[in-house]
């Protein structure tokens, strides 16, 4: 007969007082910590001359100061972040900044016009992936240091293309205009990298917060920058936290363990109307969610397919149930609520209508796929594609895969139709038009991957030089005039089928005040964050 | 009997065999060190996913594309980028991380204590208590306590440790809130404690922060438990089977006819005698919670070796899943050979 010996009963009492002493360990986030939780696998690198993506575009709009920046009281106004003032001369060509005097980096050394020169510089010379913001000014590695310069204590620019300059001083403010402290960045430089591998996971920033830790898949930690030109930021210390499941961060925000929920699903927000610890704060964001049609197709190639399939959507269908919410319908590639946008929807699900289109172009019995990403909504959203296709007599496979295994499928033009998002750069409509409507060379050995236009093998000589006219516009309303017509154009006359606009919808602890997020990816400010 | 068999077997192993079994044990740690690189190089290349896309992101140009492929040497053969790779290997560098920005050798010896914390834990408790719930169960076999067993053997084998680790999250945490969520300490401790070992109770104790240590130790409860139930399940299945057949020899009856205690019979005689393969057991479920608790670390945001690789497949960041699978693979390696030493340990007879 077996019993329980005293070294059995001791182990049973050290897993009981464990136990125990485990007993009361959940607690609530510190006073002076904001603690997010958002999906943050796409983040590679920290350096804004090489990062591109959505979660460290925001990140680095809180940890470096650009030369022109939004600002979260006023969204919708392009003013001075490091430069105080700048002067256009030359017919728009040259631009010349003044920097803020008495401005310092974390490091405590001294913001100046030579950090903003280098800034730019380094940004052409390292020529990765956003480096295309900066070259469409006509700069290159070879040229950049005549056409980038520090003169009596300003920085000026020349722009050698015919650009508008509202356009080249919204293409500044993105990401790829961070002012990098250069003295740090060089004191970091190994075989004349330029900073490159230390910036990938430091900063060297005068931004509101200082990177301390990033752990891939993990975390992101930010410290507050106590001279910071706007004063100390109300949270001492920021974490974004990574939780890529979006039942998992209700779970963490209803039990109190996060302050702000980055991704929750419609279901999930409508889940929390009742706790009255968490509110939900609508976002309006410039990401559209797009269809495009591979004009090299055979039969797809027609326009009068692409006719048919904007009747083939039920935009509104999709809106009022699974996308409730989170989206809204928009079909012009300039986003809502922007300067220069065209809030007109003339489509809708017209069955009938899009049958009589395709009889009149002889196309019937059409059998193609549709690729899209394997994340929510995309699949929801091509599986009603699918239902209305079908009434229609389009029998359409639905593709999903991972953004590493579409893309690469996109950008060879290998798909039929593809069901996609895309976002602006900076906050200027060529940022769209030169993707969706600018293909000046359609030819397959061109490889113009960049623009969407060139992987849907589409071009068009009107809708070119519409493009091209309204980047080197110097009269602002001439400018909004021209994007209006081209957005109209697009919808007209393109294979895109543009059909929503995203709205992201940020739950947060009731306690929690002044989280701002803006309408593009990078314009989310925690600086004003209090709970 | 051990003892008789050690007194038969002369005086030990000679140089020889002890050369010979070094021997053997490297050039079974040189082929799966070769096999599992070629293997898995192979994988990630014929993979239909690109690897330069995972760091320019799909917006580039075709320029910086181009400039990217040849930097990461991918318009050479296939066997000259393996064989570069092995090289690169050789002089002790695997490579960068595309996902970290690190030195892939450098996440290693962050992710793989996590790993190697959760698995020893789990494996800790699956021995602690499924050794002795196998053994009751064999020697009640039929009644209550065996049925009772077998029933938690059958549940913990089979039930999908996923579901099991969400719906435990849900009760502890999320209902009950007497264990913490996801994650291997709050992440507003993080950082506070210097790693020293990559085991944060420990480095934390050692630092002399006993709040974090609490922290911590709250945070093992949920993934070990979990995690221990598939240990647990399975060495009590196996040790009452392995009880079962030694309880029917007729040493047994020999053993009590002598006039030994049941104690004595069922622990001196019976468990001595199915300890060796006990031994196989605990060291293929410690081999395999080690590369197998990715579930369990998707679940509860555990920062572990399963994690990297799955973070760094979905990435194709090769660097990075090559030198997570060379990881496991010489974890197994070694478990095997530790096996071996144990062996010789309980039975004489294996050291021959």
């Amino acid at each position: 007969m077996l019993r329980i010996n005293k070294t059995q009963m001791g182990l049973a009492a050290a897993l009981a007082a464990t136990l125990a002493w485990n007993a009361p360990a959940v607690a609530a986030t510190p006073k002076d910590t904001l603690i997010m939780a958002r999906d943050i696998g796409d983040i590679i690198t920290f350096d804004p001359a090489e990062a591109f993506e959505f979660t460290t575009g925001e990140l680095l709009t809180n940890i470096y100061d650009r030369l022109l920046m939004h600002e979260p009281d006023n969204l919708q106004e392009l003013v001075g972040g490091v430069a105080e003032s700048w002067e256009i001369s030359d017919g728009g060509k040259t631009i010349t900044f003044k920097i803020r005097p008495g401005l310092t980096f974390h490091s405590g050394n001294p913001v100046t016009a030579d950090d903003v020169t280098f800034s730019l510089r380094r940004v052409v010379k390292l020529n990765k992936t956003p480096v295309f913001i900066l070259s469409q000014f006509g700069w290159n590695a070879d040229n950049v240091d005549d056409l980038v310069q520090t003169v009596d204590g300003r920085t000026r620019i020349t722009v050698t293309e015919d650009l508008s300059p509202g356009l080249v001083l919204n293409a500044l403010s993105a990401t790829v205009g961070s002012v990098l402290d250069e003295k740090l960045v060089r004191e970091h430089e190994q075989d004349g990298d330029l900073g490159y591998e230390w910036l990938k996971s430091n900063s060297a920033a005068s931004g509101p917060y200082r990177l301390i830790t990033w752990k891939a898949n993990e975390l992101v930690t930010l410290e507050a920058f106590p001279d910071y030109r706007h004063g100390a930021p109300a949270t001492r210390r920021v974490i974004m936290r990574h939780v890529a499941e979006s039942s998992a961060q209700r779970l963490l925000l209803e039990k109190g363990d996060i302050d702000i929920a980055r991704g929750l699903t419609p279901d999930q927000v409508q889940g929390l109307a009742n706790n009255p610890d968490v509110a939900v704060d609508d976002n309006p964001k410039s990401d559209i969610v797009y269809m495009a049609v591979n004009a090299e197709h055979p039969v797809l190639g027609k326009p009068e397919v692409w006719q048919a399939l904007r009747h083939l959507a039920d935009y509104s269908g999709m809106t009022s149930s699974f996308l409730n919410g989170q989206f809204k319908v928009h079909q012009s590639f300039w986003p809502s609520g922007l300067w220069a946008a065209l809030d007109d929807n003339p489509f809708a699900l017209d069955v009938d209508k899009a049958r009589r289109i395709l009889a009149d172009a002889g196309v019937g019995g059409l059998e193609i796929t549709l690729d899209t990403l394997n994340l929510e909504p995309y699949p929801r959203i091509a599986q009603s594609l699918q239902a209305t296709m079908r009434q229609a007599g389009i029998e359409m496979d639905i593709l999903t895969a991972d953004g590493k295994t579409l893309w690469p499928k996109y950008r060879a033009r290998r798909h039929d139709i593809i069901l996609a998002r895309w976002a602006p750069d900076y906050l200027d409509p060529h940022s769209n038009a030169d993707s969706f409507a600018h293909n000046p060379d359609n030819r397959a050995e061109a490889k113009l991957t960049g623009k969407l236009a060139w992987r849907n093998a589409w071009a068009d000589d009107d809708v070119n030089r519409q493009t091209e006219m309204a980047r080197n516009a110097l009269d602002l309303d001439e400018r909004k005039d021209m994007y209006l017509q081209l957005q109209g154009m697009i919808q007209d006359r393109s294979p895109f089928v543009v059909m929503f606009q995203r709205n992201e919808q940020t739950a947060r602890r009731s306690n929690v005040r002044g989280f701002v997020s803006g309408p593009n990816f990078d314009l989310v400010f925690y600086r004003n964050t209090t709970k | 009997m051990p003892e008789r068999a050690e007194a038969e077997s002369g005086s030990g192993p000679t140089p020889l065999s002890a050369l010979s079994t070094v021997a053997g044990s490297l050039l079974t740690i040189a082929s799966t060190f070769i096999g599992l690189t070629a293997v898995t190089f192979v994988i990630g290349r014929v993979m239909p996913v690109d690897p330069v896309l995972a760091i320019v992101g799909d917006r580039a140009s075709q320029d910086v594309y181009d400039r990217v492929f040849l930097e990461l040497g991918l318009d050479r053969p296939l066997y000259e980028q393996y064989w570069r790779y092995l090289m690169q290997l050789f002089r002790g560098d695997f490579g960068t991380s595309i996902m970290t920005a690190q030195p892939v050798l450098q996440d290693l010896i962050r992710f793989f204590p996590a790993t190697l914390e959760l698995a020893t834990l789990a494996t800790l408790v699956g021995v602690l208590a499924g050794v002795p719930l196998g053994v009751v169960a064999a020697v009640r076999q039929g009644r209550l306590t065996d049925h009772l067993v077998r029933i938690f053997g059958l549940f913990g084998y089979s039930v999908p440790i996923f579901w099991l680790g969400m719906v435990a999250l849900l009760i502890f945490y999320g209902a009950l809130g007497w264990l913490p969520g996801p994650g291997r300490i709050e992440v507003y401790y993080d950082g506070i404690v210097a790693p020293v070992t990559g085991f944060i109770v420990i480095d934390a104790a050692y630092a002399g922060e006993w709040e974090i240590v609490r922290n911590a130790l709250s945070h093992l409860v949920l993934p070990v438990a979990i995690l221990s139930t598939y240990a647990l399940a399975y060495i009590a299945r196996m040790t009452r089977s392995f009880m079962l057949d030694q309880l029917r020899q007729e040493y047994m009856l020999t053993a009590r006819v002598k006039g030994l205690s049941e104690r004595a019979v069922i622990w001196r005689h019976a468990f001595r005698n199915v300890l060796v393969q006990l031994i196989t057991i605990i060291g293929l479920t410690y081999a395999s919670l080690l590369e197998g608790s990715v579930l369990t670390e998707t679940i509860f945001a555990w920062p572990g070796i399963g994690q990297y690789i799955t973070h760094s497949l979905f990435n194709s960041d090769m660097n990075a899943v090559l030198g997570g699978t060379i990881v496991v693979g010489i974890s197994f390696v070694g478990i095997n050979m530790l096996s071996d030493l144990l062996y010789k340990m309980v039975d004489p007879r294996a050291r021959a």
